[in-house]
């Protein structure tokens, strides 16, 4: 009897063990981010398949079956076990081509997201935040530079300056940023009433520390998927200019610029129209849905 | 406990914003002093002239705000001075508490960084370590269990009292002057309330630094204040020490307050709770007179609703605004 009633004490208290073994174990922020981050299965998939892209296509001159050339002894081929994408009109081999293309377009699509997403953050922020006549300047100035139609613009602008990767970076940016500069500015708006901000402000915090410290942080979710989604849309951007010929000059090529001259075959050989475009839309799938685990992640309020 | 060297010195200060329908004045004429180590408490209703008066002390208004008058820390003038003087003030000399520690919270940022700003932000040589040993230090004087793990979690993380704790800590990691704790408690239930309570009293006995209290709830006034004022309609309507406005009250606005709390015993009339009839005016349009009249049970026409009182003194260190305030205190009246 006692020995039984000891025995059940001594399992009462392995259960007190056990339940005080499971109090919240502490995680950091950066901890935190990793396990949801990794855990998103969509966001790993873009991310899987992004790293892919990437590293093939900067890495096209280890990685490419054949040598980026024309062989104008070769005749055009649909897709092969030997030329896996096809051979093109002047001979080269097409999974080659779409390599080196991809170089051009990854690049102008991240580094114009980049630039796109800090312009249009800090015109947004600093146009919420101290509003009246900065506010009137700035979203004036945005609505001006949403008022331009775009295509014209660029030609215009890429006609003006030459067409390096630079300037077609430069140029897609600074017609890409309001966007982003509407949206940060509506929700600063709504987060600069918060008390929190007020509470900032009673520590004795500047301005600027209230923006980059307690304004923007929180809103790392938008700006991150409306940075995703910019670089999608500058490389199709990019392959619209190219198509109609203003963007990437020849011998140098990008995704837009082999789908425009693929277009003069579309009825008879249509896959060299296939393949750019099939890897526009992956990179595209694979920005957004890793966007979408970024901001997730980054959501500390998130459970798990 | 309290010394008398004044730390905050308000002096007729006014506070005005202008509405479709004329000016509001939310704060109207409004003096008095803070010493060393003391606890004032402001109390009133809603809509009183409470925080507005608090939040324009640190220059926190919008701009739309027409203030007047002047506040003076430690002889200097602080009032009007230019923004970037005012934030070496803002949770250094002067630190606030707000009432809703939830909102007041940054919810992406951890407790242990937002506490670690608030330092920094006045002490650009402090290492990120020192920082860090201060937070848990400051965590642990306002009773957070296990401070060193918990200044990496984020507010959302903490409970409803714990965040009043973290945000206290965060007014005091500069150890101010001069406390200001905008209904710290309203938030909270009952025990936590008597909790942080303590907090602030043990903070005061460690840094002699002065507390102004604004609540509405004359249970905390009583437990903690050394001296009480009692707001109406913007206007101050009755200053002393805690004993003189809860015994020899000497304005039926607070009369009726102290009147309408409930009392252990249930020892009131028909066993209800008294109130103040009538509803607070329109700060726009406030009644001539003394802007109690409509509502006062004493109120006697010709005086009340013509000459508005003014402050004057009705025995030591103990001003009430009401023309009547010596019969008030002498006899006994029947609410």
């Amino acid at each position: 009897m006692t020995a039984e009633l000891q025995e059940a004490i001594a399992v009462g208290s392995d259960e007190t063990a056990l339940i005080q073994g499971t109090s919240p174990v502490a995680r950091t922020q950066w901890q935190l981010f990793r396990r949801r981050f990794f855990r998103h299965r969509l966001a790993m998939l873009g991310l899987f398949l992004l790293i892919i892209l990437v590293v093939c296509c900067f890495g096209a001159k280890w990685i490419a079956p054949y040598k980026n050339v024309s062989d104008l002894l070769a005749d055009p081929a649909p897709p092969s076990r030997k030329h896996l994408f096809g051979v093109d009109l002047v001979g080269r081999d097409y999974l080659t081509t779409c390599l080196y293309a991809g170089q051009i377009s990854l690049k102008i699509g991240l580094f114009v997201s980049v630039i796109s997403t800090v312009v249009g953050t800090i015109t947004g922020a600093i146009a919420g935040y101290f509003g009246k006549v900065s506010e009137q300047i700035l979203m004036r100035f945005t609505d001006l530079f949403l008022l331009l139609p775009a295509l014209a613009v660029l030609a215009i602008a890429l006609k003006k300056f030459g067409n390096s990767d630079s300037t077609i970076i430069l140029v897609l940016a600074g017609l890409g940023w309001m966007g982003i500069a509407r949206i940060v500015r509506g929700q600063v708006l709504a987060l600069k009433e918060k008390e929190f901000v007020e509470a900032a402000r009673a520590i004795g915090c500047s301005h600027t520390r209230i923006i980059l410290r307690h304004i923007i942080p929180n809103l790392v979710g938008p700006i991150m998927v409306n940075a995703s989604l910019s670089v999608a849309a500058a490389i199709i951007a990019e392959s619209t200019l190219s198509y109609l010929g203003f963007g990437v000059q020849a011998p140098k090529t990008s995704w837009g610029k082999l789908l425009a001259d693929g277009k003069e075959t579309i009825a008879t050989k249509a896959y060299l129209l296939y393949f750019p475009g099939l890897l526009i839309i992956l990179v595209t799938l694979a920005v957004n849905f890793l966007g979408d685990g970024l901001r997730d992640a980054t959501d500390p309020q998130a459970k798990h | 406990m309290a010394t008398n060297e004044v730390v905050l010195s308000v002096r007729n200060l006014s506070v005005e914003f202008s509405t479709d329908d004329g000016v509001l004045k939310a704060v109207d004429n409004l003096s008095y002093d803070l010493t060393a180590g003391e606890t004032l408490g402001i109390v009133g209703e809603s809509g009183s002239g409470k925080s507005v008066s608090s939040m324009a002390i640190l220059g926190l208004l919008p701009k739309t705000a027409k203030i007047s008058g002047d506040v003076l820390f430690r002889g200097q003038s602080i009032l009007g001075r230019p923004e970037s003087e005012l934030r070496s003030f803002r949770g250094n000399k002067i630190a606030m508490v707000f009432q809703d520690a939830l909102a007041s919270l940054n919810p992406v940022m951890t407790i242990g960084k937002q506490i670690t700003e608030a330092i920094q932000v006045h002490d650009d040589k402090i290492t990120a370590v020192q920082a860090r040993e201060r937070v848990v230090e400051l965590l642990d004087i306002v009773g957070i269990p296990e401070p060193d793990r918990r200044v990496d979690q984020y507010p959302h993380e903490f409970s409803g009292g714990m965040r009043q704790r973290a945000m206290i800590a965060m007014s005091i990691a500069n150890e101010p002057d001069v406390l200001i704790a905008d209904e710290p408690t309203t938030a909270l239930d009952v025990t936590i309330q008597a909790q942080v309570m303590e907090v602030f009293e043990r903070i005061q006995e460690r840094t002699s630094s002065s507390l102004l209290l604004i609540t509405h709830d004359l249970g905390v006034i009583a437990g903690v204040a050394d001296r009480v004022m009692v707001m109406y309609a913007g206007r101050q309507v009755e200053l002393g020490s805690v004993d003189d406005v809860f015994y020899r009250t000497g304005h039926p606005y607070a009369q009726g307050l102290l009147a309408s709390l409930p009392r252990v015993d249930g020892n009131t009339p028909g066993n209800r709770l008294h109130r103040i009839k009538g509803q607070p005016p329109s700060l726009v349009f406030l009644p001539p007179g003394c802007a109690f009249n409509p509502r006062c049970p004493y109120a006697k026409p010709g005086t009340c609703d013509i000459a508005r009182p003014e402050m004057h003194s009705v025995g030591f260190a103990h001003a009430s605004a009401c023309h009547f305030a010596d019969e008030l205190m002498t006899k006994e009246v029947a609410l």
